[in-house]
C-alpha cells in the first residue's frame, strides 16, 4: 500500500519536474505547473465541492455546519457554558503542581493555534470577504462558534484514545480514536475509517498544510519585491522545512514558535489601531456584515454565495471538525480528557471570531472593496468583487492594512512567510501522524515522508492560487467528511466522560490548586 | 521536633558550600533534617512545537533522573559521609517560586542557595533567581557567596 501511495503522491511530483520538458517552449515552469497540478487534482475537488442537487451549495459545507450544530445542542451549548473554565484551565488554575515539567493546557493550545492561526485568517478572509462581500463574515463568525463544539468532541477524543509508547512518546489524533472507539463500541470498519482518514490527512497536510502556505508565502514575497518564479520561493522554503523536519534543527523551529505568537499579537494590535482610528465607521461596517448576509449586497450567488464563503474559509482557517487539532492535542497528560476537549474550542474563538473578524473589519472598513455609488451594492469583477487595487487573497489583506500604514505589507509580509512556515512545521507532524499510522513508525517510513512534503512546497510556490486553494480545501474537508462520520458515533463516549467531569466539578472533586 | 532546611542546589560550583553550611548548620541544630531541591527551570507558558510536545513526558523523565544522578544524589551522599540526614527532590518551574513553596509545604526553617551563578543580560535586566528568591520568600533566605 506504501508503494501504490508513494507512487500517486511521486506522480503529482513528477509531473512538476517532467512536465517541462514536454510542454511548449513558450509556457512558462510556473504555467505548466499549475495546468498539470489542476489536470490531476480536478476530479477530487469536483466531488468534494459538488453541489447538493437542485441547488448551488456545496454538500460538504452544509456537512460542517450541520455536524457543528449537533454537536453544540447535544453537549448543551457547551462554548458558552464552558468558556469560563476553559480559561481557568490554560491559565493552570486546575493543573496539579506535582505534574509541572508536562505539557500545560497552554502549551497545547498555543501549539494547535499555530497550526491554524496563519494564512487562513489572513488570505482566507481577504478571499471569503473578496468573493462573498461582507456578509460572508457574519456566517464566518456563526461557523467559528459552531466550531468550537465541533474542536471540544475531537479533542476530547483525541486525548482519551491516544497512544502512550513504552518510551513515554505520544501519538494521537482521529486515526487513533476511530479504530479503538469503534472497538469499543462493537461497531465494525473503525480500522478502514481510520486508514482513509490517515490518506485524506497526508493530502490535507500536503494541500492547506503546506501548497496553500508556501503558494501565499510566495504571493507575498513578490508583491514586495517584485514578480520572479514561484520555484524559487519554494526552493529556498524546502531547504529551510528540510532542515528542520529531517536535519533536526530546532533552533529555527524554536525561533519561530517564539516569533510567531508575537507576530499574531502584533497582527491584531495593528486590526484594533486601524479600526479605532476608523471607530466612527465600525458601525457602518458592522451594518454591511449583516445586511450582506441576508442579501449578498449584489455578490455572485447572493446571500446563499456569502454563507458558502464564510462558511468555508472559517472552517479553512480553525479546521474544526477536520481532526486536526486532535492530533495536536494529544500530546497533553492529563488524568481528565474533557480538560484538553474545553481548552481547544477556544481556538476556534480566537482563530475565526476574533482574528478572521479582525482582518474582514480592516478590509471592509479601509474601501478596498468597491462599491456601486448607484445601488449601493458591491460592483463585480468577474466573480470577485472588485477591489481598488484590483487585488485578492494576502494580496488585498495586505493593501487593506497598508491603506492605513504604509509600512505594515512589509511587516505583513514577515508574518506571512512566519505563518506559513510555522503552519507548515505542524502539518508535517499532523501528516507524518497519519503516514506512519499507516506504514508504522520508522527512521526510513518517516524519511520518506519528510521528502515528499519538502517536494510539495516547492510545487505549491509554484502554481498559481486557483487550483492550489481547490485541492487545499479538498483535502482538508475531506478529512473532515471521516472524521465527522466517526464523530456521530464517539459523541457518546464524550458525553459520558463529560457528564462525569460535570458531576465532580460541581461537587468539589476537582479542585482548584490555584486562583 | 526535627528542624527542615531547604537547600538549593544549581549544580554549580557554589553547590559545595551551600551544602558546607547546611552540614554545618544541621550540626548546630542537632535534630535537623536538609532537603536537597534542583529545580529545572520550566515554564508552562512557553512555546513549543508539536513534535516537542509528543516528546515532552520522555524528557521530563529523563531531565529529572539527570538531575538526580548528577546533583542531587551526590549531594545526598556527602551528607550520608557526614551523618547528617537528607532528602533530595526534583521539580520543573521557577526556581524561587518552587523554592518558597516547598520551604512552606515542608515547614521549613530556612532557605539556603547559592549566590546567582551567571550575570547575563536577563538576570541584570529582571534580577536572578536569587534575589527573586530573596524579595519573595515566606522563610528567611541564606545565600552563600
Amino acid at each position: 500500500m506504501r508503494k501504490i501511495f508513494i507512487a500517486l503522491l511521486v506522480q503529482i511530483a513528477a509531473i512538476a519536474v517532467i512536465g517541462p520538458a514536454l510542454a511548449q517552449e513558450s509556457m512558462t515552469l510556473d504555467a505548466q505547473v499549475n495546468q498539470m497540478f489542476a489536470a490531476v487534482t480536478g476530479p477530487f475537488v469536483s466531488f468534494i465541492f459538488a453541489p447538493i442537487p437542485g441547488t448551488s451549495f456545496p454538500w460538504i459545507v452544509m456537512w460542517l455546519v450541520v455536524a457543528a450544530s449537533i454537536f453544540t445542542i447535544y453537549f448543551g451549548f457547551v462554548q458558552f457554558r464552558f468558556f469560563g473554565h476553559a480559561i481557568s484551565l490554560v491559565k493552570g488554575d486546575y493543573s496539579d503542581p506535582n505534574d509541572a515539567g508536562e505539557v500545560s493546557h497552554f502549551q497545547a493550545l498555543a501549539t494547535a493555534l499555530s497550526g491554524t492561526v496563519g494564512l487562513g485568517n489572513i488570505a482566507g478572509v481577504a478571499v471569503a470577504v473578496g468573493i462573498g462581500g461582507p456578509g460572508a463574515t457574519f456566517w464566518m463568525i456563526l461557523a467559528g462558534l459552531l466550531g468550537m463544539a465541533s474542536k471540544f468532541t475531537e479533542c476530547t477524543l483525541g486525548v482519551k484514545y491516544r497512544n502512550e509508547y513504552e518510551d513515554g512518546t505520544v501519538s494521537g489524533g482521529p486515526m487513533y480514536y476511530i479504530s479503538k472507539g469503534f472497538k469499543q463500541l462493537g461497531i465494525p470498519g473503525g480500522k478502514a475509517l481510520a486508514i482513509l482518514f490517515s490518506i485524506f490527512c497526508i493530502l490535507g497536510a500536503l494541500g492547506g498544510g503546506n501548497m496553500f502556505q508556501a503558494n501565499q508565502a510566495h504571493a507575498q514575497i513578490s508583491g514586495i519585491v517584485g514578480d520572479y518564479p514561484g520555484w524559487i520561493t519554494g526552493v529556498i522554503f524546502a531547504v529551510v522545512v528540510f532542515a528542520v523536519i529531517v536535519g533536526g534543527m530546532k533552533s529555527i523551529a524554536r525561533v519561530t514558535e517564539k516569533v510567531v505568537p508575537f507576530m499574531g499579537i502584533m497582527y491584531v494590535a495593528a486590526a484594533i489601531i486601524i479600526l479605532a482610528v476608523n471607530f466612527d465607521q465600525i458601525g457602518w461596517a458592522f451594518g454591511q456584515i449583516f445586511e450582506g448576509a441576508f442579501t449578498g449586497l449584489g455578490v455572485a450567488g447572493g446571500f446563499v454565495g456569502a454563507l458558502i464563503q464564510g462558511f468555508k474559509r472559517a472552517a479553512f482557517s480553525n479546521e474544526a471538525g477536520v481532526g486536526s487539532a486532535a492530533i495536536a492535542h494529544s500530546a497533553v497528560r492529563t488524568k481528565e480528557p474533557i480538560t484538553e476537549g474545553v481548552v481547544s474550542l477556544l481556538e476556534p474563538f480566537i482563530d475565526t471570531v476574533v482574528i478572521c473578524t479582525m482582518t474582514a473589519l480592516v478590509i471592509i472598513i479601509t474601501g478596498q472593496l468597491i462599491i456601486d455609488p448607484v445601488s449601493g451594492n458591491y460592483m463585480l469583477d468577474g466573480s470577485m468583487i472588485a477591489t481598488v487595487g484590483g487585488t485578492s487573497g494576502v494580496a488585498l489583506t495586505s493593501a487593506a492594512f497598508g491603506s492605513a500604514v504604509s509600512w505594515f505589507p512589509y511587516v505583513l509580509a514577515i508574518a506571512v512567510v512566519l505563518f506559513a512556515f510555522s503552519t507548515m512545521i505542524s502539518w508535517s507532524y499532523y501528516g507524518l501522524k497519519a503516514w506512519t499510522y499507516l506504514f508504522g513508525e520508522g527512521k526510513t517510513t518517516e524519511l520518506i515522508f519528510k521528502l515528499i512534503f519538502c517536494a510539495f512546497v516547492i510545487i505549491g510556490a509554484a502554481a498559481s492560487l486557483g487550483p492550489v486553494i481547490d485541492f487545499s480545501d479538498a483535502a482538508i474537508f475531506a478529512m473532515a467528511v471521516v472524521n465527522i462520520f466517526a464523530l456521530y458515533f464517539l459523541m457518546k463516549l464524550v458525553k459520558q466522560e463529560f457528564q462525569s467531569y460535570r458531576e465532580r466539578l460541581e461537587s468539589g472533586e476537582i479542585k482548584k490548586f490555584k486562583g | 521536633m526535627t528542624t527542615t532546611l531547604v537547600i538549593g542546589l544549581d549544580g554549580h560550583e557554589s553547590g559545595e558550600r551551600v551544602l558546607d553550611y547546611g552540614k554545618r548548620m544541621a550540626g548546630l541544630i542537632g535534630d535537623c533534617e536538609l532537603l536537597v531541591v534542583y529545580v529545572v527551570e520550566w515554564s508552562p507558558y512557553s512555546f513549543q512545537t508539536p513534535e516537542e510536545n509528543a516528546q515532552r513526558h520522555k524528557r521530563r523523565e529523563e531531565e529529572i533522573s539527570l538531575a538526580m544522578a548528577r546533583v542531587v544524589d551526590p549531594a545526598l551522599a556527602k551528607l550520608k559521609e557526614s551523618g547528617v540526614k537528607g532528602r533530595g527532590v526534583v521539580r520543573h518551574g521557577h526556581v524561587a517560586d518552587i523554592l518558597n513553596a516547598i520551604a512552606k509545604e515542608e515547614k521549613a526553617e530556612q532557605i539556603i542557595v547559592g549566590r546567582a551563578s551567571s550575570q547575563g543580560l536577563v538576570d541584570r535586566l529582571f534580577g536572578s533567581s536569587t534575589s527573586t528568591l530573596v524579595m519573595s520568600a515566606h522563610v528567611p533566605v541564606t545565600v552563600i557567596g
